[in-house]
């Protein structure tokens, strides 16, 4: 009964977080936001102490719960366990714990978090993990479903599903999303919880307070036979049947155990006496901190614009040269992110903004030190004035909620003229594209020549009232680089 | 069970052909002081059911040559297209539909095609040339213009390589009916002169009509109403074999209501009569924009003559007027040929009463704030890629449908709002989209409905962005 409830539990939970990464339309985040919130990570990064005291708590009183039922990677991997276990039964056994390993990565994790190398500790989270496993692995299937409704929705003439854009945002997140799935899937098919109790610093640290779990699987030796069955069934690897003990550090009691003894000797109950960690050493499994990444080469196909071509027959459309992102020399967050210092202190790379993202600005960052955070950029759309949805979907804090007030007033950066791209110069014709865009009032058209009132005009940028939205940016029709593109400032502030 | 349905399925289709019957009765007594004639369909107008009749169409005597032309003309600008790779328009032209549609309206008494170099991309008369090619020449008639509307082409021997290059890809020695295209556009007069008068070009043309290889010289006209009047001014000089205006039920009163550069069609009518030019017709139906009307018109319309389509009235306006050679229409779809055929075979004139239907008509479609695009994509290719004729589509068919909301408080906003947006992303790519436009100006002029294009794209824009933004 308890492991009936703890899969009905896990599923639901699993189905509504992996929908917050999924859906694009907001609707999934209204119902089902609260559950990104209560991760630890995002918790204690966001400084939510209700929160963490209360994940606490939980461990203190029932074990490992957490894992088995709110984290969805943990969700996820008995997912894939349960595959493994079909092909083969009883395919677990004990082993002792790798402490060795779980505190040197606990450890590293820590550090990395302290000196602020976000990349490391987004790595090792496991609801960063998940998130971006959903986000780049899940998300493309679930956008196909959907342009396949919206194909069919235009041709039934609804309005019910409309199509949107599947793109790879960063490769590198891409590759280690993929990298993760697999080594996750392989560890998950043929061992159960590996990575829960050997990487994830979220596990180390219940598991630490889960030895003292006040709830717990508990062994009736009186009537064990000793045949067990639990062991072999046992995804955690930490029921040494012989000695009647179950290593609470690892349980993430999933109840597999307690219904699975014929002779009903194990169960869920209160503690009677300590279990004796084991510590023999044992080397399994695979090392989840060596990866690699590869910096992926995006291919320049530049196609000559049409602009200076004679029209002479009628009809047909001229080709668009993609956008590409220039060379920022300060990145852009997004607004409510407050500085880049407290996006990399906060963020778990969690790819939830990025998903959530209707205008295809934020993408996960490819630099090192703050590997797979949300960065801005304006190829693909801008910071669209109504939109806070990256604010209203942060659960570490990274990002603060704001208003639509807030975002019109909120500077992230500074929109800057490139004279050689300007089309009123190289084209001849009047544009103002820029200026008639400008949500903050902040691009003025003034005459070229100082000297001719009716020379071509071009963009001043007033930087004091420039939000740095990137509309500009976005509508200017220099391409493959825009005339005018927005350095990103390391802290924000309200003009 | 089975067998059962089907014979009520019968019997309920004979029961409603006889509705419908009924019905047209009574719509056409419903009109206002209108004397219908009651024995309809059968002899005078075959239904959608029936087949067309193939030695029914309405021919129309040209004095000056002898030619009996049929009333319906093949305009050649809006041939079908095999979908491409980049969005709405086609690639290529479906060569094998025009085949099809060409025997089709040939069949059924069609001679007159009228292509020009620029149209379909400047694939038009390559794609008209074979399809004609398969048929006896003496079988149909062919015009054609002198589009040389860009500055490259105002040279005398670069018109005169357009000219030939015409002859050639209409695999033909003459051309029957010869076009000075679209005068009045631009810069008025001194367009006109450096396209066809400094460079000798008319000279030319006339010399090639003295020659046989024109058989009829003539001209199309939008724009500058000064060039259209020098020309007529001109006629003892010129003798001007025909003339094609823009003429329908909108534009007879409304042209210059609709855009103060542009003329009504009364007039530039009037004026052929009174010289005894006759008129060959564009824009009958507007490019579709008489067909594609507002709910309420569609009503009124079905209402008075609910077998026959909405555009066929439009046909039989233009065809009614007695002046009138061919009324052309660039019919993309066997549909549209078919429906036109069924107009045209043979044409049953309007009585003064319907036509005065049709200008109340015209008086309710100007409350309707649409854009007047006809679609002809003169002014494509945008140097930025826009899809100007697909923006201001989109945006005409949200008027129609009822989805431009005039405020958040409007009854129907919600559902308005979205059907706007996500239509428009469906219809015109992000990329081609109104907020796109730089306001450079170079399609205006190239616009023969004289559109200020940038504005209408802006106003759409904003429009779209209060819609997005919420602040409607």
């Amino acid at each position: 009964m308890l492991r009936k409830i703890r899969i009905g539990l896990a599923a639901a939970v699993w189905v509504a977080i992996t929908l917050l990464f999924l859906d694009f339309t907001g609707i999934a985040h209204a119902w089902f936001g609260w559950l990104a919130k209560i991760q630890f990570l995002p918790a204690v990064l966001a400084l939510h102490a209700g929160i963490v005291v209360a994940l606490v708590a939980l461990t203190l009183l029932f074990g490992r719960v957490y894992c088995s039922v709110i984290c969805p990677l943990g969700i996820m991997q008995d997912g894939i366990a349960w595959f493994g276990k079909k092909s083969r039964r009883n395919r677990y056994g004990y082993s002792p714990a790798k402490n060795w390993l779980r505190y040197g990565v606990f450890v590293l994790f820590i550090v990395a978090l302290v000196a602020g190398i976000g990349s490391v500790a987004a790595l090792l989270a496991p609801y960063s993990s998940y998130g971006r496993i959903a986000q780049n692995l899940l998300g493309p299937v679930w956008a196909w479903g959907n342009n396949i409704l919206a194909y069919l929705a235009e041709r039934a003439g609804s309005y019910a599903f409309y199509e949107v854009d599947v793109w790879v945002r960063a490769w590198t997140t891409f590759a280690v999303a993929a990298v993760t799935f697999v080594i996750l899937a392989v560890l998950a098919y043929r061992n159960g919880r590996t990575y829960c109790n050997t990487i994830c610093p979220v596990g180390t640290l219940l598991g630490a307070l889960s030895r003292f779990s006040l709830f717990r699987p508990v062994i009736d030796t009186t009537k064990c036979n000793g045949c067990g069955l639990c062991a072999r069934n046992c995804k955690s690897a930490c029921i040494d049947s012989k000695n009647h003990t179950v290593d609470m550090s690892r349980c993430v009691v999933c109840m597999d155990c307690v219904e699975k003894c014929h002779k009903n000797a194990i169960s869920y109950t209160w503690r009677r006496r300590r279990a004796v960690a084991p510590s023999s050493e044992n080397t399994a499994g695979a090392d989840g901190g060596r990866r690699r990444f590869l910096g992926a080469t995006v291919a320049v196909a530049s196609a000559s614009a049409l602009h200076a071509a004679d029209k002479t027959v009628d009809g047909g459309l001229a080709a668009i040269t993609e956008k590409q992102k220039p060379e920022r020399r300060t990145r852009i967050a997004p607004p409510g992110a407050v500085s880049l210092r407290h996006m990399a202190q906060h963020c778990t790379a969690c790819q939830l903004c990025v998903a959530a993202c209707p205008n295809g600005v934020l993408r996960p960052s490819g630099d090192m030190m703050t590997l797979m955070q949300p960065e801005a950029s304006y190829e693909r759309g801008y910071c669209r004035p109504e939109c806070t949805r990256c604010s209203e979907v942060c659960p570490a804090g990274a990002i603060h909620p704001i208003d639509i007030a807030d975002k019109s007033s909120i500077q992230i950066g500074h929109a800057v003229w490139v004279k050689t791209n300007c089309v009123p110069l190289t084209d001849g014709v009047e544009c103002g594209n820029c200026a008639r865009h400008c949500p903050a009032g902040a691009i003025q058209m003034v005459p070229s020549d100082q000297s001719d009132p009716h020379s071509v005009k071009i963009p001043v940028v007033n930087h004091e009232r420039c939000i740095g939205c990137g509309a500009c940016e976005n509508l200017c029709p220099a391409r493959p680089f825009s005339a005018i593109y927005v350095e990103g400032h390391e802290v924000h502030k309200y003009v | 069970m089975m067998i059962k349905t089907t014979i009520n399925n019968m019997d309920r289709r004979g029961f409603l052909r006889r509705v419908g019957i009924g019905t047209a009765a009574v719509g056409v007594a419903a009109l206002p002081g209108c004397s219908p004639k009651t024995e309809v369909s059968a002899d005078e107008y075959s239904a959608d059911t029936s087949d067309i009749p193939t030695d029914k169409m309405t021919f129309r005597r040209n004095p000056s040559t002898g030619d009996n032309v049929s009333l319906l003309g093949y305009g050649c600008m809006r041939w079908p297209t095999v979908k491409g790779e980049d969005g709405r328009d086609g690639e290529e032209i479906d060569q094998e539909m025009v085949n099809r549609l060409v025997d089709t309206a040939i069949a059924h008494g069609v001679n007159y095609f009228d292509t020009s170099p620029a149209y379909c991309r400047g694939r038009s008369e390559h794609a008209t040339g074979i399809a004609l090619s398969r048929h006896p020449r003496d079988k149909y008639f062919i015009a054609t213009k002198m589009s040389n509307f860009a500055p490259s082409t105002w040279s005398r021997q670069a018109s005169i390589d357009m000219y030939n290059n015409s002859l050639k890809e209409l695999q033909t020695d003459h051309i029957d009916y010869m076009l000075l295209h679209a005068i009045g556009m631009g810069r008025g007069m001194d367009e006109f002169n450096a396209r066809y008068i400094d460079n000798g070009i008319l000279d030319f043309l006339l010399a090639e009509r003295e020659a046989g290889r024109i058989r009829n010289l003539g001209f199309s006209y939008h724009g500058d109403i000064k060039v259209f009047d020098h020309l007529l001014a001109n006629h003892d000089k010129y003798k001007w074999d025909f003339v094609q205006i823009q003429l329908n039920y909108l534009d007879w009163h409304h042209a210059k209501e609709i855009n103060s550069g542009n003329t009504n069609a009364e007039y530039l009518y009037g004026e052929l009569e009174k010289r005894g030019i006759l008129a060959v017709i564009m824009e009958p139906l507007l490019g579709g924009r008489l067909s594609k009307v507002h709910d309420h018109v569609v009503a009124r319309l079905k209402q008075a003559e609910p077998e026959r389509s909405v555009a066929s009235w439009a046909f039989r306006y233009a065809g009614t007027h007695p002046g009138v050679l061919t009324v052309l229409s660039g019919m993309t779809y066997m549909e549209h040929l078919t429906d036109n055929l069924r107009s045209f075979c043979p044409l049953k004139p309007l009585t003064g009463d319907e036509m005065q239907f049709l200008y109340d008509t015209a008086d309710l479609m100007m409350q309707f704030p649409t854009i007047p695009c006809n679609d002809c994509k003169y002014c494509m290719p945008c140097p930025y890629g826009l899809d100007i004729p697909g923006i201001m589509l989109h945006y005409n068919k949200c008027v129609n449908e009822g989805n431009v909301p005039e405020s958040a408080q409007a009854e129907n906003y919600q559902k308005a709002r979205r059907a706007f947006l996500v239509g428009y992303d469906r219809s015109v790519p992000k990329l081609r989209q109104a907020n796109h436009c730089i306001g450079c100006n170079q399609c205006s002029k190239h616009c023969p409905q004289s559109i200020n294009i940038p504005a209408e794209l802006a106003r759409i824009d904003r429009f779209v962005e209060q819609l997005k933004q919420g602040t409607l």
